[in-house]
C-alpha cells in the first residue's frame, strides 16, 4: 500500500512554512540554520514525491534533491564557520547580540 | 565522445584556469603579496582580453543537452561583469597589502569563484544549473563579506547575508520544485511549452522571483541589504552592489523571458508592486543614511528597481536597455566605491560629515565623486542619463505610463541625496577636513578608466546599437 501523492505535497508545505516560521521566531542562530535546513528539505520532499509519482520514468527530481544535499552541506559549513566567528566576537549567538549595523 | 562541444563555454573554461592558477601561485609566491597581486591581476586582465576578442564570442550556441547556453549577449554580459572584477581588483589592490596581510590570496580566488558561479547562472538553460551557478556565487560570498576576520561589524554582516541567502534559496527552490511538479521538466524551453496560468504556477513564480529578489536585494527583501554593505571589506562591498546584483538581474531577465513568457502577466502583475516599492523605499532611506556605504546600499536598492522596470517588459529593446543600464551603471557605481575606498583606506573615515571642504584638499577624488553621483542621478549627458532614459523609453513603449512617472519622480528624489553628496564636498567646510593625499596607482588607473566610462559611454551610440542587435526578448 503506498500513499498518495497529496500526503507528501502536505508533508513538505508543512515543512516549508515550519521552517519559515522558524526563520522568522527563533533568536538561536544556529536554530535559525536549523529552520533553513527544512526548507530545503522540504523543496527536496517536492522533487521526489513529484518525480516518484508524476514522472517516474525520468532522474531529474531525484538528481536535484542530491545536489540539493550536496548544497546544503556546504552552505551550512560556511553559515557555521561564520557563526563562530560571531561568537568568538560576542561571546553568544543570540540574535540580539548582532545589532551594531543598524539605521 | 566529441568534445569540441565543450569549447563554447571557453569563458568558463579559462576563467577556470586562472582560478587553479591562482590558487596554485598562492601557494608558492604567496609570501610576496605584490608579485603575486600583478601575477592575478596580469591572468585575469588576459583572460578579460581574450573575451573581448572574437575568441570569447562563439554565436548562439547550447551544450550539455541545452543545459548551457551562450549567446553574443551572454558573452557581452561575462565580459563586462570581468571589466567590473577588474576594477574591484584595482581598488582592493592597496587594502589588500596592508590590512589583511596573511589572506591575500583566498581573496582573489573567493572573488573568481563567484565569478565562475555568476557565468554558469547567466548562461542556465535549466533551473539545475541555474541553482548551482547561484550557490557558487553565493557561497563564497559569504566567506568574502567576512573577509575581515578581526572585526565585529564583518562577521556580523556575514552572519546575515549567509541566514538570508541560504533562506532565499530555499524559497526558490520551493518554487522550482512546484514549478517541476507541474511541468514535469527542469529545461527552460520545455517549462515554457508547459506553462499556464494555473494558481499553482503562480504561487511557484512568486516564490522563484522572491528568491532571487533576494540576490537583487528588491524590496520586500531587501533587508540584508544595508548590513551587509556597511559591514563588509569596501572591495566586497563594491562587488556586491554591482557584480553580484548585475548578474542577478540579468539571470532573471533571461530565465523570465525564456521560461515565463507564455504568460507575462503572471509575473507582470507581481513585479509592478515590486518595482514602484523598490525605486521608492530605496529613495526614501537613502535620504537617512549618514554612513557613506548605508548610503550607497540603499541607492543601489533603488537603481535595482530602475533595472527592474527593464526586466519587466520583458522585451528585446528591454534586455538591450537592461544590460546597457547595468553597463554604466557598473562604471558609476565603481567610480563612487573607488573614491570611498581609496579614503577609507587612507583616513579610516566614511560619514557624509567627513566629506565636507573635501574639494579644498582633494579636489581631483571630489571631481570623481560628483561625477559618479550626476551619472547616478541621471544628469544628462552623463552616462546614467542615457541609460535611465532608455529603460524609459522601453517601459514606455510597452504603455506603463504610471509606472514611468512613478519611476521619473522618484529620479527627483534621488537627485536631493546624491547631490547632498555633491554639497557636502563643494560648499560646506570643515574643522577637519580629510587631509590632502595621493592614492596609489592601481586605484589611480580604476578611477580614471571609470571617469572616462561615465563621460563618453553614454555619447558612444555604437554600444548600444551593438547590445540593441544581440539581445532577445519575447
Amino acid at each position: 500500500m503506498s500513499l498518495p501523492l497529496e500526503c507528501y505535497l502536505v508533508v513538505s508545505t508543512l515543512l516549508f512554512f515550519i521552517g519559515v516560521f522558524g526563520f522568522i521566531v527563533r533568536k538561536n542562530l544556529i536554530s535559525i540554520l536549523m529552520s533553513i535546513e527544512l526548507i530545503l528539505n522540504a523543496a527536496s520532499i517536492n522533487f521526489i514525491a513529484f518525480n516518484r509519482f508524476l514522472f517516474p520514468d525520468q532522474l531529474e527530481g531525484f538528481m536535484y534533491s542530491l545536489f540539493i544535499i550536496v548544497v546544503a552541506a556546504a552552505e551550512t559549513a560556511v553559515a557555521i564557520s561564520i557563526i563562530i566567528n560571531v561568537y568568538r566576537k560576542k561571546k553568544n549567538i543570540d540574535v540580539k547580540s548582532i545589532n551594531e549595523l543598524k539605521y | 565522445m566529441d568534445y569540441s562541444n565543450f569549447l563554447i563555454m571557453n569563458h568558463e573554461i579559462s576563467l577556470v584556469v586562472v582560478l587553479i592558477i591562482t590558487l596554485l601561485a598562492d601557494l608558492i609566491i604567496g609570501g610576496n603579496k605584490k608579485v603575486f597581486q600583478y601575477l592575478a591581476l596580469g591572468l585575469f586582465t588576459i583572460h578579460t582580453v581574450l573575451g573581448f576578442t572574437q575568441w570569447g564570442s562563439v554565436g548562439d550556441e547550447t551544450s550539455f543537452g541545452g543545459m548551457y547556453i551562450t549567446s553574443d549577449i551572454h558573452s557581452f554580459v561575462k565580459n563586462f561583469l570581468n571589466l567590473g572584477t577588474i576594477f574591484v581588483f584595482l581598488f582592493g589592490f592597496e587594502w589588500n597589502k596592508t590590512e589583511n596581510q596573511k589572506h591575500c590570496g583566498e581573496f582573489y580566488f573567493l572573488t573568481l569563484s563567484t565569478l565562475l558561479g555568476m557565468y554558469l547562472m547567466i548562461s542556465s538553460g535549466n533551473f539545475l544549473l541555474f541553482y548551482i551557478g547561484l550557490e557558487t556565487a553565493s557561497i563564497p560570498m559569504a566567506a568574502l563579506v567576512a573577509f575581515n576576520k578581526k572585526e565585529r561589524e564583518s562577521a556580523e554582516a556575514a552572519a546575515k547575508y549567509v541566514l538570508t541567502a541560504a533562506f532565499s534559496s530555499g524559497v526558490m527552490l520551493f518554487g522550482i520544485s512546484l514549478i517541476y511538479g507541474t511541468c514535469g521538466s527542469l529545461y527552460f524551453d520545455e517549462v515554457l511549452v508547459n506553462f499556464f496560468d494555473s494558481p499553482l504556477h503562480i504561487m511557484a513564480t512568486i516564490f522563484f522571483i522572491a528568491g532571487l529578489g533576494f540576490k537583487i536585494s528588491l524590496v520586500p527583501f531587501h533587508l540584508w541589504t544595508a548590513d551587509t554593505y556597511q559591514g563588509a571589506p569596501t572591495a566586497v562591498t563594491a562587488y556586491l552592489s554591482v557584480i553580484s546584483k548585475g548578474s542577478a538581474a540579468f539571470a532573471l531577465m533571461c530565465i523570465l523571458v525564456k521560461a515565463f513568457s507564455n504568460y507575462p502577466d503572471v509575473w507582470q502583475s507581481f513585479l509592478w508592486w515590486i518595482i514602484v516599492i523598490t525605486i521608492t523605499i530605496g529613495n526614501l532611506f537613502a535620504i537617512r543614511q549618514e554612513n557613506l556605504k548605508r548610503f550607497l546600499a540603499f541607492s543601489s536598492i533603488s537603481q535595482a528597481g530602475y533595472v527592474i522596470l527593464g526586466v519587466y517588459t520583458g522585451t528585446a529593446q528591454g534586455m538591450a536597455t537592461v544590460v546597457f543600464y547595468l553597463f554604466i551603471y557598473m562604471f558609476t557605481n565603481l567610480a563612487a566605491f573607488g573614491v570611498i575606498s581609496s579614503i577609507e583606506n587612507k583616513t579610516g573615515r566614511l560619514n557624509m560629515d567627513d566629506y565636507n571642504g573635501l574639494y579644498s584638499t582633494n579636489p581631483k577624488l571630489a571631481f570623481v565623486m560628483m561625477l559618479a553621483m550626476f551619472s547616478l542621478g541621471g544628469i544628462p549627458i552623463f552616462a546614467g542619463f542615457f541609460s535611465k532614459f532608455f529603460i524609459f523609453a522601453a517601459a514606455m513603449r510597452e504603455g506603463e505610463t504610471l509606472l514611468v512617472f512613478i519611476a521619473l519622480l522618484n529620479t527627483v528624489i534621488s537627485l536631493f541625496y546624491y547631490l547632498k553628496v555633491v554639497k557636502a564636498m563643494f560648499i560646506k567646510t570643515s574643522e577637519n577636513p580629510i587631509e590632502n593625499f595621493k592614492s596609489d596607482n592601481m586605484t589611480r588607473i580604476g578611477l580614471f578608466i571609470c571617469t572616462l566610462g561615465i563621460l563618453v559611454l553614454g555619447l558612444i551610440s555604437p554600444i548600444y546599437e551593438y547590445i540593441n542587435g544581440i539581445s532577445f526578448g519575447f
